[in-house]
C-alpha cells in the first residue's frame, strides 16, 4: 500500500516541480477550460429557466401527484448529499488512521464534499411547494420534525466541512502568495494574502494548525455519519412498510460513503488527465481507492441481504406489493441493474487483477454511481407507490422541469469545481511534501541501521551468534 | 371567529386533547419531545418557546383545556362513527356518494380532492364492502410528528389541523400519513370564484392555497354551533354519526346514542389499528346490509366536482 513513490531526486527540485505543476493551473487557462465552464453554465441556466416555471406556475409542472409525492429532487437530494460523504471518510478517516497514501487526494475529496453538500441541501429547497416560507423553519421549526434534524445535521456538516477543507488550505494558500508573485492576477494575489491569514510556516503556526486539524478531522466522522443517517430517517420514521428498517441509517451511510468513493475516483481521474498530475496521483493511489471501493461492495449488498430477505421472506402487510415491484415488476429492470451493474460488476472487476486498472476502475465508478442513483429512486418512488389504502398504485413520470433541475444539479457541481481548481491548489504540496520528507527520513533511517548492523556483523561475528537461541545457529 | 393562537394549545401544537388510548409506558410522542429536548440542549437556533414550553413555563393541560373554543365549560372531544352496514356507496340513490359532494360544495374543494373518500375495498367471500374515510383524527397523529414548522397541529378537541399560511409544502405529512387522508395544491388550484371571498380559518379553508397541503378539517366550527359537518348532514342512509367522547353522545341527525354503548355492542373497529395512530373515526362492520345492498353490486358512481367557473389560472389535477 505504500509503495507509491519511490524515486530518488534532490528534495529540492522535487518540491520545486510539484508546486510548479499544482500552481500551474491557478495562472494559466487554456480554452478548453472555458468551453467546459460555459457548456456547464449553460446548463446551469437552463435548469434556473426550469425552476422560473415551477415557480411561476406551482409544483403542478413537475410528474410528482398525492400518492407519489417526492420525486427526482429528493432523490438528488439523497444522492448528492450521499457523494459529500466521500471527502469525510478519505481524508478523515485515513488521516485518522495515518494512512499516508492519502495526501493527493484529500483535497480533492474534501472540496467534494463542500460541493455536493451546498448542491444536495438545495434540492429540497427546489421541492418546497413555498420555497418563500423558507423561513418559516426557523421561526416555527419544532425538534420534533425529522426535517429539522436534516437542517441541523446538514449545515452543522456544511460548516464543519468548510473548516476541514480551509485548514490544511492555509500553508498551500500563504504559498501561493510568496510564490506566485506577478504570474497572478492582482486581485488572485489579494485573494492569497487574505486567505493565507498571515502564515509564516513558524514551528508555532504549525503546532496550532496541526491541534485544529486533528480536532476537526475527529469530529466531523460522527457528524457525517449523523447526516445520512437522518436523512434516512425522513423515510424512517413514517408508517411506510418500506421504509419501516430499523438498518435504514447505517444502510444510508454506507451508500453513501460507497457512491462518494466512486464519486472521488471518476473527479481525480480527470483533474489527473487535465493537470498531468500522473506523478503525484499514481495508479496505486486509485488501487488503493478501489480496494476501500471493493470493501463497500460487501457491506452494500450485505445490507441489501439485510432489507431484502427479511422483507421477502415475510412478505408482511404492504411488503407483498413492495418485494414484488421490485424483484418481477414493474422495478425489477432498475433493481437488478442496481444490484448487478451497481454492485456485482464493480466487485467483479476489482476482485479482477486483470481489470483492476485505472480505466477498469472507471467504468466500475460509473457503474456504481448509475447504480447508486437507481438506489435512492427505487427507495422514494417505490416506497410511496405501495398503496395504503383500496386504490390501484399509482405512476410517476418526471418531467423535462425536473430532469432539467437535475441536469443543472449536476452542471452546478461541475462549474463550482471548475472555478475551484482555478482559485486553490487541487494536491495539499504541504502535506504530500511532508509525507515524503518523511519516507525519505525513513529510509535514509533504515539504510544507516542497515549499514551499522553489517559493520557490526564484519567486526564482531561473535556478538551477533551470541543472541541466537542456545547457539542452534552455530550448530546447524 | 376563533384565532388560531387560542386553538392551538402549544406553539408546536403537538399536545392536543388528552388521548384518551394512551395507557402509560413512553408514547411516540413523549420519545420525540424528549429527543427534541436533546436536540435542543445542544442546538443555536434559538426555539426559545419550544424551551421555555418544555421547562414547564408553557400553558398547562387544564388551562388548555379551557380553550375550546367557547373558552368555558368542558373541553370536547370530536369524535366520529360510520356505521359500513348502513353504507352502499350511494348506490341506491344512482349518485356519487352523497357525503363526498356535499363535502366539496361546503368546502369549495377542487379536483381531485376528495376529503371524505368513498373506497371500495374487498370483503371475504368475494363481494365488496364501502368505506367512506374522512381524515382520521388521529390522536398519536404521523403528520403532526413529522411537520417541521407545527403547520399541522392537534387541537386540545382532538382534531388535527393544517394552517395553511404557515405550510412551507415539503410534504412529509404526505409521507406520513397512512390513509391517504392529504392532498396537495399542486398548481393554483380550480376552486369557483365564489371561494376567494371566503375568509381563510384554519378550521375551514376556504380558499385553496397554491403549493400547500390539505385535508378533512372535520367541521368542529359546525359542531360548535350545533350543525353536523356536510358529510353526516348528506348521508341518505345516516350512515355518519358525529359527537363528543367527552359527553359520549353521537347523532347521526335521526336518533342520539350513547357513543360508549354503540361502540361496544356493535364491534366497533379503527383503520389500521395496529399502527397505533389512534383514530377518533370509528368504524361498525358491514357492507351496507342494513340498507339493502349486496356485497355483489359493485362499484359506484365516479365524484364530481360540480365547479362549472375556476377562478384565472386554475389548473386541474389527477392524485
Amino acid at each position: 500500500m505504500e509503495q507509491i513513490d519511490t524515486v530518488v531526486e534532490e528534495p529540492a527540485s522535487w518540491s520545486r516541480r510539484l508546486e510548479r505543476r499544482v500552481m500551474n493551473p491557478l495562472i494559466k487557462t487554456g480554452q478548453g477550460y472555458w468551453i467546459i465552464v460555459a457548456l456547464l453554465a449553460l446548463v446551469v441556466a437552463w435548469g434556473v429557466y426550469a425552476y422560473s416555471t415551477q415557480l411561476r406556475d406551482g409544483l403542478i409542472v413537475t410528474g410528482m401527484r398525492d400518492r407519489i409525492q417526492w420525486g427526482i429532487y429528493i432523490i438528488s437530494f439523497v444522492f448528492f448529499i450521499g457523494i459529500s460523504h466521500a471527502g469525510t471518510l478519505i481524508s478523515a478517516i485515513l488521516r485518522v488512521a495515518k494512512a499516508g497514501w492519502r495526501t493527493p487526494v484529500t483535497r480533492i475529496a474534501e472540496f467534494i464534499t463542500v460541493v455536493a453538500l451546498s448542491i444536495g441541501g438545495l434540492m429540497p429547497i427546489i421541492d418546497l411547494g413555498r420555497p418563500d416560507r423558507i423561513h418559516h423553519m426557523f421561526i416555527f421549526g419544532r425538534w420534533q420534525s425529522p426535517i429539522l434534524w436534516d437542517l441541523l445535521s446538514i449545515t452543522t456538516y456544511l460548516t464543519g466541512s468548510i473548516i476541514y477543507l480551509y485548514l490544511p488550505l492555509i500553508p498551500d494558500l500563504a504559498r501561493c502568495r510568496d510564490r506566485l508573485g506577478n504570474e497572478a492576477h492582482p486581485w488572485k494575489r489579494a485573494f492569497y494574502r487574505l486567505a493565507s491569514v498571515g502564515w509564516q510556516g513558524t514551528e508555532k503556526q504549525h503546532k496550532y494548525l496541526r491541534i485544529a486539524m486533528g480536532c476537526m478531522m475527529v469530529l466531523i466522522i460522527p457528524v457525517a455519519v449523523s447526516v445520512h443517517t437522518v436523512v434516512s430517517w425522513i423515510f424512517g420514521m413514517t408508517l411506510r412498510e418500506p421504509w419501516n428498517s430499523t438498518v435504514f441509517g447505517a444502510y444510508f451511510v454506507a451508500g453513501a460513503i460507497y457512491s462518494g468513493i466512486a464519486t472521488i475516483i471518476i473527479i481525480m481521474v480527470i483533474l489527473r488527465r487535465v493537470y498531468h498530475l500522473e506523478e503525484y496521483i499514481t495508479r496505486q493511489h486509485f488501487i488503493n481507492l478501489g480496494y476501500m471501493l471493493g470493501a463497500f461492495v460487501l457491506i452494500m449488498l450485505y445490507f441489501n441481504v439485510l432489507e431484502y430477505v427479511t422483507t421477502g421472506y415475510k412478505l408482511a402487510g404492504e411488503g407483498r406489493f413492495h418485494f414484488q415491484q421490485l424483484m418481477t415488476g414493474p422495478f425489477a429492470p432498475a433493481f437488478w441493474f442496481y444490484i448487478l451493474g451497481g454492485m456485482v460488476v464493480p466487485g467483479l472487476i476489482i476482485l479482477n487483477p486483470g481489470t483492476r486498472t485505472i480505466p477498469g476502475l472507471i467504468v466500475a465508478s460509473i457503474f456504481v454511481d448509475i447504480g447508486m442513483w437507481l438506489e435512492r429512486f427505487i427507495i422514494v418512488v417505490t416506497g410511496l407507490r405501495v398503496p395504503l389504502m383500496p386504490y390501484a398504485a399509482s405512476w410517476y413520470t418526471p418531467t423535462w422541469v425536473e430532469w432539467s433541475v437535475m441536469a443543472a444539479a449536476f452542471a452546478g457541481f461541475g462549474l463550482i469545481i471548475a472555478v475551484f481548481v482555478k482559485l486553490f491548489p487541487v494536491i495539499s504540496i504541504w502535506e504530500v511534501e511532508e509525507h515524503r520528507e518523511h519516507q525519505e527520513a525513513v529510509r535514509v533511517a533504515e539504510q544507516s541501521l542497515q549499514r551499522l548492523r553489517e559493520e557490526a556483523a564484519v567486526t564482531q561475528p561473535a556478538s551477533r551468534t551470541a543472541f541466537t537461541w542456545e547457539g542452534r545457529h552455530e550448530s546447524s | 371567529m376563533l384565532n388560531r393562537r387560542k386553538l392551538q394549545a402549544t406553539p408546536s401544537g403537538d399536545a392536543g386533547g388528552k388521548p384518551e388510548e394512551k395507557k402509560g409506558g413512553v408514547s411516540r410522542r413523549d420519545f420525540l419531545k424528549w429527543s427534541g429536548a436533546g436536540a435542543a440542549a445542544v442546538a443555536v437556533v434559538p426555539q426559545f418557546r419550544f424551551v421555555s414550553r418544555l421547562l414547564g413555563n408553557g400553558r398547562s393541560e387544564a388551562e388548555s383545556a379551557n380553550t375550546n373554543g367557547n373558552g368555558k365549560g368542558r373541553l370536547r372531544r370530536w369524535s366520529m362513527i360510520i356505521d359500513l352496514s348502513r353504507c352502499d356507496g350511494c348506490q341506491s340513490q344512482g349518485t356519487p356518494p352523497k357525503c363526498t359532494e356535499a363535502c366539496i360544495e361546503g368546502h369549495y374543494a377542487s379536483e381531485p380532492m376528495e376529503w371524505i373518500q368513498v373506497y371500495e375495498k374487498e370483503i371475504h367471500g368475494g363481494g365488496t364492502q364501502f368505506i367512506p374515510t374522512p381524515c382520521q383524527q388521529c390522536q398519536n397523529a404521523p403528520c403532526v410528528n413529522v411537520c417541521p414548522v407545527g403547520a399541522t397541529f392537534s387541537t386540545p378537541e382532538g382534531v388535527v389541523l393544517i394552517d395553511q399560511e404557515r405550510c412551507i409544502g415539503c410534504r412529509i405529512c404526505m409521507a406520513a400519513c397512512p390513509y391517504d387522508r392529504r392532498f396537495f395544491n399542486w398548481g393554483q388550484a380550480p376552486i369557483p370564484p365564489q371561494a376567494q371571498f371566503v375568509e381563510y380559518h384554519v378550521e375551514h379553508q376556504v380558499p385553496a392555497k397554491k403549493g400547500t397541503v390539505m385535508k378533512c378539517d372535520f367541521c368542529p366550527d359546525m359542531a360548535r354551533v350545533g350543525k353536523l359537518p356536510y358529510c353526516a348532514q348528506a348521508c341518505p342512509n345516516s350512515a355518519i354519526y358525529y359527537g363528543d367522547l367527552e359527553e359520549d353522545i353521537a347523532t347521526n341527525g335521526a336518533e342520539v346514542l350513547k357513543i360508549s354503548k354503540f361502540l361496544s355492542d356493535n364491534q366497533a373497529y379503527q383503520q389500521k389499528e395496529d399502527l397505533g395512530t389512534h383514530p377518533r373515526v370509528y368504524y361498525l362492520p358491514g357492507h351496507g346490509e342494513a340498507v339493502g345492498r349486496s356485497p355483489y353490486t359493485h362499484g359506484r358512481k365516479p365524484t364530481r366536482w360540480p365547479w362549472i367557473e375556476k377562478i384565472k389560472g386554475a389548473k386541474t389535477w389527477s392524485r
